[in-house]
């Protein structure tokens, strides 16, 4: 899933500063699930931008929403009787949230509370890691389901750096892993280490044209 | 006029390499004292490629330096701060300028300099260099375009023999050999077994690859503690950080330098393998002593 961390207090109440109706907006998927942009962090956020704006003397009226999929356009469009009310939109949706909100409602400002980071899975409570980069040209197949694309701090294909620590941790956080010593330890296992060292020839990073755009059924 | 690298590889009993790292603006005074003083010491100067992510006068520029000053200059390559397109031009540039060799390397995380925000590229690795620079050396890039003037780069990586898993360090360099290197310089090793035991293993897949142990004085025993605390890929044994500990005060530079030459002449005597690359960064004007007190000079 889509992994997005809110954006600090300070940052948000600056770029509402101007506005006095705001509507904020939340998203029931992938950030509700990483603690980010759900209903319970919408209640959150609005009860501090309330008492920021109160500390400050200035007012701020609030209306709390949450969107099911913030990414699809239908279920933006159903705010539409709620915005006539507002001057702005605080959006706690992932990226491709913010832009529909902004392109459905393309009179009002919208703005991002939440920082999108990643696609990733929660490793432990609280703690979500990064597991996929979006290649659009998977080879997970090769690497014993380990990605080097993100798992690498490099994104090396052709095995680990000259870094790697004592115990096969990565060369800049030996809190994480050196991906190539798991992908090895992964084959080892498997009895596939011929994966290995296999040569991986450059990456075709024309896999996904930039922007990205996917035609069901075309395989 | 300098022997091409090439050529000492295949006749030299002992190849001796330093390391020329280039200086942080443009005056380039220092950088051409240090290469006056150690080019006909050595077999090759050896430049660093904006080393450890911290921003430099460029290799090339330096090499070109060597170059005029009649050494022999080895470009090193990491794939950190180019794509495929900048480094296939700069090998361009360069072997159009006199520099015909290369270390290809995959460059440290721009998270270890001082632009920790850039964005690091690494649209290859230092496996898909070595492929790369062999392509452009077969008279076409990488896209299958004939090149209006061949190259002909003699082809160097480096290895660490001291990783800790060592086997996939090892795949990768399995790797590295069958792309085709003619040399390998490793990390900088302090035990002599383990130089051994790398090159036992390469031997036994490329008889004619050469093999230079990286040699780094080291001059203390705060230093010792502090690469084995944070640099990957090295360790310093015991009995090292022992010697320097009993060094007397303001002697540390002379025990470290004494302790380089024994190692170096150790590898030669035992023929660990097949030369040293010297790397003294920051002090590279006490390189000849090393190489004086080794019986090199």
């Amino acid at each position: 899933m889509i992994i997005a961390e809110r954006k600090p207090i300070a940052e948000i109440t600056r770029a509402l500063a101007p506005y006095k109706n705001v509507l904020v907006a939340g998203c029931g998927t992938c950030v509700a699930v990483c603690w980010a942009g759900g209903e319970k962090e919408v209640g959150v956020l609005a009860s501090q931008l309330r008492l920021a704006r109160g500390a400050e003397g200035s007012q701020i009226s609030i209306m709390e929403t949450t969107v099911e999929r913030q990414c699809e356009k239908e279920m933006v469009t159903d705010l539409k009787d709620r915005m006539a009310e507002v001057d702005a939109v605080l959006s706690l949706a992932c990226g491709a949230g913010v832009q529909t909100m902004a392109e459905i409602f393309d009179d009002k400002p919208v703005f991002p509370a939440v920082n999108t980071t990643f696609i990733g899975r929660p490793e432990r409570e609280g703690m979500w890691v990064e597991m996929c980069g979006a290649c659009g040209d998977c080879y997970l197949d090769r690497t014993g389901g380990v990605c080097p694309v993100v798992r690498c701090a490099k994104g090396l294909m052709n095995g680990p750096c000259g870094g790697t620590r004592k115990g096969g941790k990565c060369e800049i956080d030996p809190d994480k892993d050196c991906a190539w010593v798991l992908i090895y330890r992964r084959l080892e296992k498997q009895n596939r280490l011929d994966l290995m060292r296999e040569y991986c020839a450059p990456k075709n990073f024309r896999a996904v044209k930039r922007p990205g755009r996917v035609q069901a059924g075309k395989a | 006029m300098a022997i091409p690298f090439r050529e000492t590889l295949k006749t030299k009993d002992f190849v001796v390499t330093a390391e020329a790292a280039p200086g942080k603006g443009s005056n380039v005074a220092k950088t051409l004292e240090h290469i006056e003083l150690l080019k006909d010491k050595v077999d090759a100067l050896n430049v660093t490629d904006n080393q450890s992510s911290v921003m430099r006068y460029p290799s090339v520029g330096v090499c070109l330096l060597i170059k005029e000053q009649g050494g022999e200059p080895v470009l090193q390559i990491t794939c950190r701060d180019r794509n495929r397109l900048a480094i296939q031009a700069d090998l361009l540039f360069a072997y159009s300028r006199g520099i015909s060799n290369v270390l290809c390397l995959t460059g440290d995380s721009v998270d270890v300099g001082d632009h920790k925000e850039a964005k690091q590229v690494f649209d290859l690795d230092s496996v898909q260099l070595i492929h790369l620079v062999h392509t452009l050396n077969s008279g076409k890039d990488m896209a299958g375009n004939e090149l209006d003037g061949a190259i002909d780069f003699c082809i160097g990586t480096s290895a660490s023999p001291s990783s800790d898993p060592l086997e996939p360090q090892l795949i990768k360099v399995e790797k590295k050999l069958r792309a085709g290197v003619s040399f390998i310089q490793t990390q900088a090793v302090y035990d002599l077994d383990e130089l051994k035991r790398f090159t036992e293993f390469v031997r036994k897949m490329d008889e004619n690859v050469k093999i230079l142990g990286g040699i780094v004085p080291v001059i203390g025993v705060k230093m010792a503690s502090y690469m084995n605390e944070n640099v990957p890929g090295i360790f310093i044994p015991q009995n090292l950080i022992d010697e320097l500990a009993e060094a007397p005060k303001g002697t540390g530079v002379s025990k470290g330098i004494e302790i380089a030459a024994r190692m170096i002449r150790q590898i030669r005597d035992e023929k660990v393998c097949d030369g040293v690359h010297v790397m003294f960064i920051g002090r590279e004007d006490r390189v000849p002593d090393i190489l004086e007190a080794a019986g090199l000079l």
